[in-house]
């Protein structure tokens, strides 16, 4: 005889659903919509509530768990400003490709619709910054709506996926049944790439003279960073990381050639203007990184590979695409590659690295090291040798951000944690707060700056009562850095309310969280105070460090400007062709 | 240049917005938009009338395809295929107007199925032009009121679109 099942009430299920879906953190913040599943989760401990202080710091910290586990991050909200609240962190994923389950409180059903107290249209505010939603109307469909969700965020192009369920639906029963499998006919993503596809593809890329691989955050949502550095390594191609793709392929590898993009390095985009072929893993041609379209590598074949078939010839046209999971199709790639006849053409190649060794020659991230006053690079560089290259990496948006990418280079994938479509400020600290949450024992720092740090810094709080250690730089010059760069180049230095007043004092501020707070002011103690922060184990450490206001991110490719017509610096402010 | 394109989908509340969301947020054109249940009553059948280049066409089939509701994509021109759509239209009929209306239905092959002392009420289906062509034909002054259904197509032959 079948072993008969229980019958549970709504948020009895919603409980029971993330113990079978193996959840350890859910990230959350109670309200009136909710209150019957906050009342199951009192009751049990198969699932960790991280009580945060602003809905947006859910999502956030979610999403940075999410990123640094490849697992989905876990957030429930209550309904109406909840909701909302929850919105930025949502699209912020969503621009990423971050597998999230986000779960709504709503009105009971006979309500949804009257206007009722905190109610808001969830599914219709959402539905443009999720892969999918779902609003449950009736306690039966909840179980498998549960299960369709994590399937849908964490399959193919991963995504946040919003479940919004009405209040009365938590309070039904039902028999409950957690399905193990779930098949949607109208959703079924490719994994393996067209084998005639991957041929093509394999026979141009051998064919290469100035090649230049291209891989971006794809590599990373699909686990594929060993084998990408097995087909780089195996064609000794020049390298380029997007910002999302950090950490993919070693950067400390000598077949790197840095970021590209606006803050590119100078050899990455010479490199991609100058390339015959251009091998396109996982990478979505983001106009942060193509520049203008029209000089976008005017002499390549381009073959691009993504899970995803819209974003394959999207913004560029492309010889060979691949629609796959980069994964399966670099395997593919590899196996091609090893028993085929041809091989690179070892001549070109030698050629092409030497015009790579000197365009990198004219070392564009150099910065001023004999001032007194502290710059930003060198804090992000110190940090980079001080945690020997191996600390999980978070960030917010702006200078500070593109410092982090250019002067920490990342040798493992999922250690480096920012918003790069959406560019969100406020999202670092949340983020950072995930991470440690998934990883206690490994070094976390939020590489910040003044302005993004306080979006979100209510969530201290929740650092201390959930005891995660982690380590803040605030790299603070007193501008929205970014801001005011743009202000200074292309607004004749009208620095229009980009300048941060009345700032609060930030180691008072960290201490009245129960936290460490340190003020720097001189570059010779840049590198005490950050060993003397990462020797504290068991606080979390905010640093001050006052830094050089006017200090640019450099290089850079102005907007609407093609790859060769990066600027390296003010002082010579030369475009280079 | 204009497309018909024939979707199936989920017969899912918000399945429309989610088609219609998608292409009022990527600015993609609308021409007309259909739905209604196949016979199948866990299915929908949307018919889209839209526009564009041919890269801004492949964009839309496959943004269309990335929805979790949508089953089937297919862009009828790459088809031999039927378009139609439905008119009612209501005109004043008195007189001497009364005898030139009724012709001028007949020639159109559309159906008188409202008559009231003042007005007719005609059903026509056809193409869009032919449409176009019977609302040219008339006096302006003679048009009360125009419902149109939008497109709907299919395929010619054999061969089917399903689920």
């Amino acid at each position: 005889m079948a072993k008969k099942k229980e019958i549970l009430r709504g948020a009895e299920i919603f409980c029971r659903a993330l113990k079978d879906e193996g959840i350890k953190h859910l990230f959350g913040y109670p309200g009136g919509a909710v209150l019957h599943i906050y009342d199951e989760l009192y009751k049990q401990d198969a699932v960790e509530h991280i009580l945060v202080r602003h809905e947006q710091g859910a999502t956030h910290a979610a999403d940075g768990y999410a990123r640094a586990t490849g697992k989905p991050g876990v957030v429930l909200v209550t309904s109406g400003p909840g909701a909302t609240n929850a919105v930025t962190g949502i699209a912020t994923a969503f621009m990423d490709s971050i597998p999230l389950v986000v779960f709504t409180g709503q009105v009971s059903t006979h309500m949804i619709g009257n206007d009722a107290f905190q109610e808001v249209d969830c599914i219709g505010i959402t539905r443009p910054c999720v892969k999918h939603n779902f609003l449950v109307k009736d306690v039966k469909d909840l179980a498998e709506t549960i299960k369709k969700a994590f399937y849908v965020a964490t399959s193919g192009r991963p995504g946040p996926v919003v479940v919004d369920i009405p209040k009365d639906v938590t309070a039904d029963s039902c028999e409950y049944d957690y399905p193990k499998n779930i098949d949607l006919r109208s959703y079924r993503p490719v994994v393996k790439g067209h084998p005639g596809q991957i041929k093509k593809a394999a026979k141009l890329i051998l064919s290469a003279k100035k090649p230049m691989i291209y891989s971006g955050g794809g590599v990373i949502l699909s686990e594929a960073s060993k084998e990408l550095t097995e087909f780089s390594r195996l064609l000794g191609y020049p390298i380029t990381n997007t910002l999302m793709g950090l950490g993919a392929f070693p950067a400390t590898d000598k077949q790197f050639v840095g970021m590209l993009g606006m803050h590119g390095t100078y050899e990455a985009n010479m490199g991609m203007h100058h390339c015959d072929v251009l091998i396109a893993i996982g990478a979505r041609f983001d106009d942060r990184v193509t520049g203008d379209l029209e000089k976008f590598c005017p002499y390549a074949k381009i073959i691009q590979i993504d899970v995803d078939p819209s974003s394959i010839a999207k913004n560029v046209p492309v010889d060979v695409p691949i629609v796959g999971d980069v994964k399966h199709v670099l395997t593919d790639l590899i196996s091609i590659l090893k028993t085929e006849k041809d091989k690179p053409d070892a001549k070109a190649l030698k050629e092409w690295w030497k015009q790579m060794h000197d365009w990198k020659a004219l070392d564009c991230l150099k910065f001023d090291r004999t001032t007194d006053v502290i710059k930003p690079q060198y804090v992000v560089e110190k940090l980079w040798e001080l945690t020997k290259g191996d600390a999980y990496v978070t960030s917010d948006v702006g200078q500070h951000q593109m410092w982090a990418a250019q002067f920490y280079p990342f040798d493992k994938p999922n250690r480096w944690i920012n918003s790069g479509g959406l560019g969100t400020m406020g999202f670092g600290l949340p983020a950072a707060m995930g991470v440690k949450l998934a990883f206690p024992d490994e070094t976390v720092a939020c590489i910040s700056g003044e302005a993004s740090l306080v979006m979100c810094i209510q969530e201290l709080s929740t650092c201390l009562q959930y005891n995660t250690p982690i380590k803040i730089l605030s790299l603070n010059n007193r501008y929205m850095g970014m801001v005011r760069q743009w202000q200074e180049f292309f607004y004749s230095s009208r620095y229009s309310h980009s300048y941060m007043e009345a700032l609060p004092d930030f180691v008072k501020m960290a201490e009245s969280y129960g936290h460490v707070g340190m003020r720097i002011e001189k570059s010779s103690d840049v590198e005490g105070a950050i060993k003397e922060a990462l020797a504290l184990k068991d606080r979390t450490v905010l640093m001050d460090f006052v830094t050089d206001q006017t200090e640019n991110v450099y290089p850079m490719i102005a907007a609407g400007k093609g790859h060769h017509e990066m600027h390296l610096s003010s002082d010579t402010d030369r475009e280079l062709a | 240049m204009r497309h018909i394109l024939s979707l199936l989908m989920e017969n899912e509340a918000g399945a429309l917005s989610r088609v219609s969301g998608l292409f009022s947020a990527r600015a993609y054109n609308i021409e007309s938009l259909t739905v209604a249940p196949t016979e199948d009553p866990t299915v929908s059948r949307m018919t889209v009338v839209t526009s564009g280049s041919e890269q801004i066409i492949e964009q839309i089939g496959k943004q269309l395809n990335k929805l979790v509701d949508v089953i089937k994509v297919v862009d009828l021109n790459e088809y031999r295929h039927i378009e139609r759509e439905l008119m009612l239209i209501k005109l004043t009929a008195q007189k001497e107007f009364r005898d030139e209306a009724k012709r001028m239905v007949e020639i159109f092959r559309g159906r008188i199925i409202d008559v009231t002392e003042n007005t007719y009420t005609i059903e026509m289906t056809g193409t869009g032009e032919k449409l176009d062509a019977f609302i040219e034909a008339l006096d302006d002054s003679m048009i009360l009121e125009v419902v149109r259904s939008g497109v709907s197509g299919i395929s010619r032959g054999d061969k089917a679109i399903q689920s």
